[in-house]
């Protein structure tokens, strides 16, 4: 396909031109053309505020968030909905979080199951706590699960249901874990406040009920990887081929045993960053684990964390063998990447993704010569744009107030340093960097359009404009995109294929990409009589 | 094992519904809605609803689906959500300017109590829906029946909204299709114009979800029922609304609004609810079944006897929504199978009734129960099998973990593609 060649700032503004003038300006504020400086500092981008009404947006909830995103991937607890039918019916199976529930002792999967109070008339009324009280009780007759989860949806709020009392009286009743979730999809402004409602009901109700030290060297947690398509699934290979334990994974292929034991590891690292950062933070103060950002979406990014993790615990052992790991694993990946680049360097490419892939995915990219030319996020906020050096800037908006911030105190006697300052202070002294990431946009190519939340009417507009060689966004946007003739890659359930993660992902994701842009079936859109209308003056066959 | 922890003992429960075989109103109007010409399906409720739906509907037909939602915060649900609609009429029709666009609610804003009408009027009073354009509604609180009950809501707004009666009677007929296919409605579309009969049907999908790849994306696709039509739809002779639970509530309306008489009937799937869709119209419009109606007729007669050594006495668990279990269940007694257990998530206890009179000459034990959920329908499986299982993609875990084959049928179909352009009405294909 031909690209067009075309000025950012011009594009930016024919993007709102059609907008009502209040409406424009808003947009105007979300939509930056991308300039770094040599501080490698970038503009201020708004994010992270409330939805224009009618504008057709790609969000979501503070349900999808919490239950959807973050505890669904855990395949022991019983996720109780507490409402109408439809939220637990739309999340049911939905997201390809994949789980191993042979790896448990119990065998328990219940991520196959909807559970749902399915809210009647009745209970809008009168009050739906008896109903869920039951429901919690029939769960537990049916299924005999260590845990049960509840999360509240919109109507709940409304009608003054305590989830959280009842949560608590049937954890006293049943003697097994039974915690609530008020993640009303109406709090916040997107999926984004469901993932902090979450982090904390993970941090207060689960994190540190077992003190136990499994043993393993080198523990880790990984934090922010949902293991879509099995991507976890090869992060754990990797793992276990260098000879890192890890403790727990937020939340693929996880089990409520990992979390609550979660506390013993040594290093957190985050991979989505949107997603539970907070928890990271919290585990920090509370119990002294450092945090990382880390990034397994790409092989050079895979390498270059797996060395992180080296150099974190500084032993040259684990040293030696993730180098054996990345030589031995980078072979495949760069004569894969000799077959396929040549088919696709020089191409463009657009991503706009929840509130992470959007950033790691260019990676990958990268890896095939192709050029990002625009991206954004649904509900990521400034930091995970410019960077957390803009932490202290941002200001919570009315919208996002309600969302509770915990006050975390060290543990009196859990909190343990787990390096000592001089330790910290020497490894950053070398350069590593800890509670750091620096954000999309200063990664991104100079001129780049950067846009958060991004409208139907923009992403039409950015196809017109720009004739990307894929795009890449969800399944709502998916085959609006491909009927303008352009393909789109679902980075969300990476369009039932995958895994996408560490080096044999990579090679995945660069045959997939490889398939869509250069396809046959993009050159047959149109047929022969629209290619050349002119009527020919004599019949062919005269 | 897919669904590991589905033991064959039936625990009584009232409280806990586990794998539903229903979902909630709003979607059922937005595929209404879709099913109008032009028309932009607007969600007023917080957002997470609109996007699940919009998913829900594009992962069957892998089609684009449009839908705008008033976003609502914190703030909106405490206060009301009237200035969310209001600005979002006025950003809908000044950037994507549809001619129409169909509200419905959600739970939210059905538990405040936005009054939608008055809103509405707000908006033509500040100027925010331009002149010539339309603004229906439909209540549809998702605690109330299921999808089944939203799309019939949302077709009895087309009726109170804009049906209206010009004082002459014309000759056309209408169909209300009922909640089905968008292939289902052009198949019906088809036999209409085979026995010559001018009709209107609303909703129609045909032509908006399926639409072809041209290297442009066409926002509102060429189908879809026109105002005019749904306009002149109290004219007409008569309406056949298909489907009691779809259908009924918008004939019925548009009976009392401009004096159309309407007869009620099953979704023609199957030979004999088929025959009766087809006499019915030929009664109604005083015209001959044409010669290739017979044709077919005596095709699927042909099959039928062709396979029966195959079909007779075979045991058949179903599970989907009411309207098409009732049509489904008479084909299949009358293909001599035996349907044993028939579930289904919408309320409503004329269905049982109605499967239970229908299958009262079944040589077995007949199992129905509305208000239930796939996890009761796996429990009985577990107790006596079947030879098949009839029912949407939620059920291949059922048909995996008990070895039973499996027909795709219903909504939502997500694990295949194409479905949607095979009817299944009239001639049930994919039944046979």
């Amino acid at each position: 396909m031909e690209h067009i060649a075309i000025d950012p700032e011009r594009a930016k503004k024919e993007l709102v031109a059609k907008y009502p003038a209040k409406l424009a300006r808003k947009r105007a504020k979300q939509i930056v053309v991308n300039s770094i400086d040599e501080k490698n500092e970038v503009p201020e981008i708004q994010s992270n505020v409330r939805t224009s009404p009618g504008i057709i947006t790609q969000r979501g909830c503070t349900y999808a968030g919490c239950k959807g995103v973050v505890l669904g991937p855990t395949r022991d607890i019983i996720n109780i909905t507490h409402g109408p039918i439809g939220c637990g019916f739309y999340s049911w199976l939905t997201r390809r979080n994949q789980t191993n529930p042979d790896d448990s002792e119990d065998k328990h999967n219940f991520i196959t199951y909807c559970f749902s109070t399915d809210m009647q008339e009745e209970q809008v009324i009168f009050g739906g706590e008896k109903k869920l009280r039951q429901a919690i009780q029939e769960a537990y007759d049916i299924f005999k699960p260590k845990a049960i989860a509840v999360f509240a949806t919109c109507p709940v709020g409304l009608i003054g249901d305590d989830v959280h009392s009842v949560t608590r009286e049937m954890k006293e009743k049943l003697g097994i874990n039974v915690f609530g979730f008020s993640c009303e999809g109406y709090k916040g402004v997107s999926q984004s406040a469901g993932h902090h409602i979450a982090n904390n009901g993970l941090f207060t109700h689960i994190i540190g009920r077992n003190d136990e030290i499994k043993g393993g060297k080198y523990r880790v947690n990984l934090l922010g990887e949902y293991n879509i398509g099995g991507d976890a699934f090869v992060i754990e290979r990797l793992f276990e081929k260098c000879g890192i334990t890890l403790v727990s994974t937020f939340s693929g292929n996880s089990s409520i045993d990992t979390f609550e034991n979660s506390h013993t590891a040594d290093l957190n690292m985050i991979m989505c960053h949107r997603s539970i950062n907070y928890v990271a933070e919290m585990m920090e103060t509370k119990y002294g684990i450092p945090w990382i950002k880390v990034n397994f979406i790409g092989a050079e990014a895979s390498a270059k964390s797996l060395r992180k993790i080296a150099e974190y615990y500084g032993d040259q052992e684990l040293k030696d063998r993730v180098e054996q790991v990345i030589a031995e694993e980078m072979a495949p990946v760069m004569a894969a990447q000799e077959a396929i680049r040549p088919r696709t360097q020089g191409k463009t490419a657009m991503l706009f993704v929840g509130g992470s892939r959007a950033h790691h995915y260019q990676e990958l990219f990268t890896e095939l010569g192709m050029k990002t030319v625009a991206a954004g996020y649904e509900f990521a906020h400034r930091d995970d744009y410019e960077g957390r050096r803009v932490l202290p800037s941002i200001k919570i908006d009315s919208d996002s107030r309600n969302i509770e911030e915990l006050e975390v105190e060290p543990d009196p006697t859990r909190y343990r340093p787990r390096k000592s300052e001089e330790e910290m202070a020497e490894l950053q002294a070398k350069g590593f960097r800890f509670k750091d990431y620096d954000g999309m946009m200063p990664e991104m190519e100079q001129k780049a359009l950067v846009i958060d939340d991004i409208s139907h009417y923009e992403s039409e507009k950015l196809i017109e404009l720009y004739k990307p060689d894929i795009f890449c966004a969800g399944i709502k946007e998916k085959y609006v995109i491909q009927k303008a003739g352009v393909p789109l890659k679902q980075l969300h359930s990476y369009d039932y294929g995958g895994p996408y993660a560490g080096f044999e992902g990579a090679i995945n994701f660069y045959k997939d990409i490889d398939r869509m842009v250069n396809s046959k079936i993009w050159g047959y859109v149109k047929s022969p009589w629209q290619k050349e209308p002119e009527l020919s003056a004599t019949y062919a066959w005269e | 094992m897919l669904l590991r922890h589905t033991t064959a003992e039936v625990a009584e429960r009232s409280a806990l519904t586990i794998n539903p075989a229903k979902t909630c109103q709003p979607v059922g109007a937005m595929y209404a809605a879709l099913g109008i010409h032009n028309c932009l399906p607007h969600s007023h409720g917080s957002q997470g609803c609109c996007a699940y739906h919009r998913s829900m509907l594009t992962r069957h037909y892998k089609e684009p689906i449009m839908a705008a939602t008033s976003s609502f915060t914190e703030g909106a649900s405490v206060f009301g959500g009237q200035a969310n609609l209001l600005q979002a009429l006025e950003t809908m029709f000044s950037v994507y300017n549809p001619d129409i666009v169909a509200v419905h609610t959600t739970c939210l804003s059905e538990t405040i109590g936005d009054d939608i009408p008055q809103i509405t009027a707000k908006a033509i009073d500040e100027g925010k829906i331009p002149k010539g354009k339309y603004v229906i509604h439909a209540n549809t609180p998702s605690y109330v029946g299921s999808h089944v009950t939203g799309f019939s809501n949302m077709t009895k707004a087309m009726v109170d909204y804009l049906a209206e009666s010009n004082g002459k009677k014309s000759k056309r007929v209408n169909v209300i299709p009922g909640y089905v296919e968008p292939s289902d409605m052009a198949e019906m579309r088809r036999i209409l114009v085979e026995m010559g009969i001018d009709g209107i049907m609303f909703p129609d999908t045909s032509n908006v979800l399926n639409t072809p790849l041209t290297g442009k994306f066409n926002m509102y696709p060429k189908g879809g029922t026109t105002i005019e039509q749904l306009k002149m739809s109290g004219s007409s002779l008569g309406t056949l609304a298909l489907g009691r639970l779809a259908s009924a509530p918008a004939a019925r309306a548009l009976d009392t609004k401009c004096g159309v008489p309407c007869e009620i009937m099953d979704i023609p799937i199957g030979l004999l609810a088929t025959d009766r869709f087809v006499d019915t119209l030929r009664k109604i419009a005083g015209v001959a079944v044409p010669e290739s109606l017979n044709f077919e007729r005596g095709q699927l007669v042909d099959i039928i006897s062709d396979m029966h050594q195959y079909l007779y006495g075979k045991k058949v668990a179903l599970v989907g929504d009411p309207d098409q279990l009732t049509a489904l269940t008479e084909f299949l007694v009358s293909m001599d199978m035996m349907p044993i257990y028939v579930v289904t998530g919408t309320p409503g206890k004329k269905f049982e009734r109605k499967i239970k009179e229908l299958t009262k000459d079944v040589p077995h034990e007949v199992k129905v129960k509305a208000e239930g959920d796939m996890f009761l329908l796996h429990q009985w499986i577990k107790n006596e099998s079947v030879d098949l299982l009839i029912g949407n993609t939620y059920c291949k875990y059922i048909a995996k973990d008990e070895d039973i084959p499996l027909v795709r049928f219903g909504f939502p179909i997500l694990d295949r593609v194409g479905h949607s352009y095979f009817p299944t009405a009239i001639r049930a294909r994919s039944a046979c």
